[in-house]
């Protein structure tokens, strides 16, 4: 098996990044998909907690790069389930301590025995997201339907691009229906008008996501959250599986207005 | 708001609308690293070279840099004035 290196970014921070790797690398797991996840948020690492792995941390990324261990001490396994790693970021470092090659070289020695990795890229623009982006067969780019991180995702997709990582896909995460129908909150359709890429996954607002990551326990383990399942339905979808979006109530165009008004009335 | 208005749902504009043309019109300035007055030098020396080949309405002349499906764009609007106006 050759993995296919997946890079989740998005230029803004805390729009869901992390949330979105340990569950799509659960997901991936679930559907019997051997899965590493890497944390290059090196510093303010995150993955391993979201994930419930950070009291199993021994050696991280840097430690790997730099040669002070072997890199099968540092994946962690996630013993829920059968395929499912961490390599966790360094703490007590920056991100300077890793560079664009050193990422692509760890990769190259465990493309052959995975058959997804996915890299947790940190926010920003500078030598954190240039480290993520380095190795990625395939790019993912999340967003909220917030001004600010749609912004910066569009200023994402010009590196990418300059970067010839072409066709990054958009994840657009806590989207809540009921505020884009009052018109307080941009509609999945207006976010993909403007910036013009296509989309891999739409995900509702759940406080399912909140309660996950105070057990360490990713939402995608739940079958009755509905952002757990958009997250496997994303995974679905990267396995090349044509999953329908969930019909969120998004949108509220002119023939839903007129539906709506008549049924009142 | 009378039926029709609520039908076409005129309101004052939302913030979602409102979000939207801010954004696009960010983005516009965003994407490409041309500030006002670079753009008028554009536009003063597209003009100047334009009309050594074909009589054009100067003050007609409008150019933008685009927006929407194609990315970045730079959008001239050139009126050519007419053969019988010309002198």
């Amino acid at each position: 098996m050759s993995a296919k290196i997946v890079t989740i970014t998005s230029g803004k921070g805390g729009v869901g990044k992390t949330t979105t790797v340990a569950n799509l690398g659960v997901s991936l797991a679930l559907l019997g998909k051997r899965v590493a996840c890497i944390d290059t948020d090196i510093g303010l690492r995150n993955l391993d907690v979201v994930m419930g792995l950070e009291n199993r941390i021994v050696y991280d990324l840097v430690d790997v790069v730099e040669g002070h261990c072997r890199l099968r001490q540092a994946l962690i396994k996630d013993k829920r389930l059968s395929e499912l790693y961490l390599l966790p970021a360094a703490q007590t470092r920056d991100k300077t301590a890793v560079t664009p090659e050193d990422m692509i070289e760890v990769c190259r020695q465990m493309k052959n025995d995975f058959d997804y990795i996915l890299i947790d890229s940190p926010a920003g623009i500078e030598q954190g997201f240039r480290n993520a982006l380095a190795p990625a067969d395939i790019v993912l780019i999340v967003t909220t339907p917030e001004v600010s991180a749609v912004r910066d995702a569009d200023r994402i997709i010009g590196l990418t691009e300059a970067a010839e990582k072409s066709n990054p896909w958009l994840i657009i995460n806590r989207i809540r229906p009921e505020m884009v129908d009052r018109g307080d909150m941009l509609s999945t359709a207006d976010i993909i008008e403007i910036l013009a890429i296509d989309i891999i996954g739409i995900v509702p607002d759940d406080e399912v996501i909140i309660v996950s990551t105070n057990r360490g326990l990713p939402a995608a383990f739940d079958n009755k959250s509905a952002a757990g399942t958009a997250f496997r339905n994303i995974a679905r979808r990267l396995e090349g599986e044509d999953v329908p979006f969930m019909t969120l109530k998004d949108s509220g165009g002119f023939f839903k207005r007129l539906v709506k008004l008549v049924r009142q009335s | 708001m009378n039926f029709f208005q609520r039908i076409v749902g005129q309101r004052q504009p939302s913030s979602r609308d409102l979000a939207k043309e801010r954004l696009k019109l960010v983005l516009v300035h965003d994407r490409v690293d041309l500030s006002p007055q670079m753009l008028q030098t554009l536009k003063d020396e597209l003009i100047a070279v334009i009309s050594r080949h074909l009589d054009i309405d100067q003050a007609g002349v409008q150019i933008s840099i685009g927006e929407g499906t194609k990315r970045d764009r730079l959008v001239a609007d050139i009126p050519i004035l007419p053969r019988k106006r010309r002198r």
